[in-house]
């Protein structure tokens, strides 16, 4: 083989290799959302919405998971993301490139790929121990922590976008930052913003491991946010490992739910994304 | 006329006082839950710490009918099954972010790059149903046979790739890694590889190199920063992830031969057993697991973000 040859072999084979290895991750993510689909449609039927988890063997649905899914989720955002929010806004307008800036940012990014079971233990440790028991709102904190860091990150990416013009205008009508903040930048980047909040509840709403051991879990209907309260992740772990038939078709109609559920967030979080980028080019 | 009113003036900056405040407070509070997520750790796994001492890492019994446990099989699962994903990850990572670079016509370069990026937008307890119920079985019946038989018997890899075939076990959950962690190295590299200036490619193909050529000794050079902290970020999710590998690892705390055979990871030990943990011993030994995941993946996450940063100050957005 002549020397040409072989280099033009070389090239071949590796960028075939690299096709087969897009085909093979695309290939994983339809393998999985096929699996979903064939198995969560035959358990969807209106029992879902209306009953709650069942008994081993018994007819039922997932109401109090979801009820409790929605309602711990929605706490999460709410206490983390405030927390986020403002604290984007200091690193994005007040600290800046100050020591202090550049460890919190750092930690942050630290935070945001920290596994959530060690979020878990925290929040176990700080809450149900002095508690004494598990309960919906150390659950809902749990998730606030994992959202802050989304939040932050979103928050200071987007307010930096603002263009500088829109802020100096403002403070040279005198306003001081904090109502160039609310009323200029706040309002500027409030697409962005909004993105941030759906990327969070995309990924605080499948979070499993953190609800374990601080949630748990609660077979019946409760609204008592200081009481274990049921939710479907913990709901399709504990199902899927279930001997019982009935429960593991269960887990799969949850897991379908959850899964087109985020996955919406997550593609109305791109398309919002991009219409902001063609709204700031044209 | 505008009368400049002092008091007006006054208020202004009590509520700028106030607000700034409030941001340097929840700035300020992410240092806390780090240093708190720390503490409450080490004072949560003190009790078995104390009691088993450095013996806690270097022992592999693990028996809450004796109150005995050491750590070293959850941390040689955790290990193995990382490396596993990591061998699996690493070169498929690359193969995708080198198609989407410089091979993937324009037109399905958004669309494939949205999906890869969706795989990792799927929450790992759906990984972990799929590993147990599509990918065992899968595995149990048409690979793990074959791997026996035929590489079962090789000096050096032999062992590896002995014992029954279980379906999960330690090669199962790496694999699931591997998917799960697939699409962070592949995002990372592909950003990485898109600021690699054009220029320098361009001079590559200019003397007639091939497309692989460029990649290999242009492209790869110039990005290996990014490319290890790329990957290293992947490591940090492996080591951490807890659902899905809970799933498929067969939860067995001993340390076998055979990646085919069941084991355990430290997280997966903490998300089997800590609320069936009765006595402090045996809770406090689970927290000092998560004290040890912590100050693992700390390490690998900080390193990889530092090596990220190097890049960012040459305009490169860490993602």
């Amino acid at each position: 083989m002549t020397r040409r040859t072989r280099r033009k072999v070389t090239n071949g084979v590796f960028l075939a290799l690299s096709l087969i290895a897009t085909m093979a991750g695309l290939a994983c993510l339809a393998a999985i959302l096929w699996t979903l689909l064939s198995n969560g449609i035959a358990g969807m039927s209106w029992h879902l919405f209306t009953q709650m988890t069942p008994p081993p063997g018994g007819q039922g649905g997932l109401l109090n998971a979801l009820y409790g899914s929605a309602v711990m989720t929605l706490l999460g955002i709410l206490i983390g993301s405030p927390i986020g929010l403002l604290a984007g806004t200091y690193l994005a307008e007040y600290g800046r490139d100050s020591r202090l800036s550049i460890a919190i940012r750092f930690i942050n990014d630290v935070l945001l790929s920290a596994p959530s079971i060690i979020i878990g233990l925290f929040v176990y440790e700080i809450v149900v121990v002095r508690m004494g028991h598990f309960s919906a709102i150390a659950g809902a904190l749990a998730l606030a922590v994992l959202a802050i860091p989304v939040t932050l990150r979103t928050t200071e990416d987007m307010l930096n976008l603002v263009p500088l013009g829109m802020k100096d205008s403002s403070a040279a009508l005198g306003a001081y930052p904090w109502r160039t903040t609310l009323s200029v930048l706040y309002p500027a980047a409030r697409s962005g913003i909004v993105t941030g909040l759906l990327l969070a509840v995309a990924r605080i709403s499948g979070e499993t491991a953190p609800l374990l051991f601080t949630a748990l879990n609660n077979q019946f209907w409760s609204t008592d946010l200081n009481a274990p309260m049921a939710n479907l992740p913990v709901v399709i772990f504990q199902f899927a490992l279930s001997p019982y038939k009935d429960w593991q078709d269960l887990a799969w109609a949850g897991a379908l739910i959850i899964t087109v559920t985020i996955l919406i967030l997550s593609i109305s979080a791109r398309v919002l994304l991009a219409l902001l980028q063609a709204e700031r080019r044209s | 006329m505008a009368i400049i009113d002092p008091g007006h003036a006054a208020k202004q900056l009590i509520y700028e006082r106030v607000f700034r405040s409030a941001t340097l407070a929840a700035a300020i509070l992410v240092l806390l839950i780090l240093g708190g997520v720390f503490v409450s750790l080490l004072r949560g796994s003190w009790p078995a710490l104390s009691h088993f001492g450095f013996s806690f890492v270097t022992r592999e019994i693990w028996n809450p009918v004796t109150d005995e446990y050491g750590a070293l099989a959850p941390i040689y699962g955790t290990v193995v099954t990382s490396v596993i994903a990591m061998l699996i990850a690493v070169p498929a990572g690359f193969g995708i972010a080198l198609f989407l670079t410089e091979l993937c016509p324009p037109l399905l370069k958004r669309p494939i790059g949205v999906a890869v990026e969706l795989l990792a937008a799927v929450p790992s307890i759906i990984f972990g149903i799929w590993g147990l119920f599509v990918l065992a079985p899968l595995l149990q019946r048409h690979v793990q046979p074959w791997l026996i038989e035929h590489v079962g018997h090789l000096p050096l890899v032999g062992p590896l790739f002995k014992g029954p075939p279980f379906g999960i076990g330690i090669l199962t959950a790496g694999m699931v890694l591997a998917i799960m962690v697939l699409p962070f190295i592949a995002a990372t590299m592909r950003d990485v590889f898109d600021t690699v200036p054009p220029m320098l490619k361009e001079s590559g193909y200019g003397l007639g190199a091939t497309t692989w050529e460029v990649m290999w000794n242009v492209v790869v050079p110039h990005s290996r920063v990014g490319i290890v902290g790329g990957i290293m970020l992947g490591l940090g999710r492996a080591l951490g992830e807890t659902m899905a590998v809970t799933f498929v690892i067969g939860n067995a705390h001993r340390i076998s031969s055979s990646i085919l055979a069941p084991g355990t990871t430290i997280s997966s030990a903490i998300a089997n057993e800590f609320t069936e943990a009765v006595g402090d011993l045996y809770t406090s030994s689970l927290i000092a697991l998560g004290l040890l995941l912590f100050l693992i993946t700390f390490t690998v996450i900080a390193a990889a973000q530092a090596m990220l940063r190097r890049l960012e100050r040459r305009g490169f957005a860490v993602a």
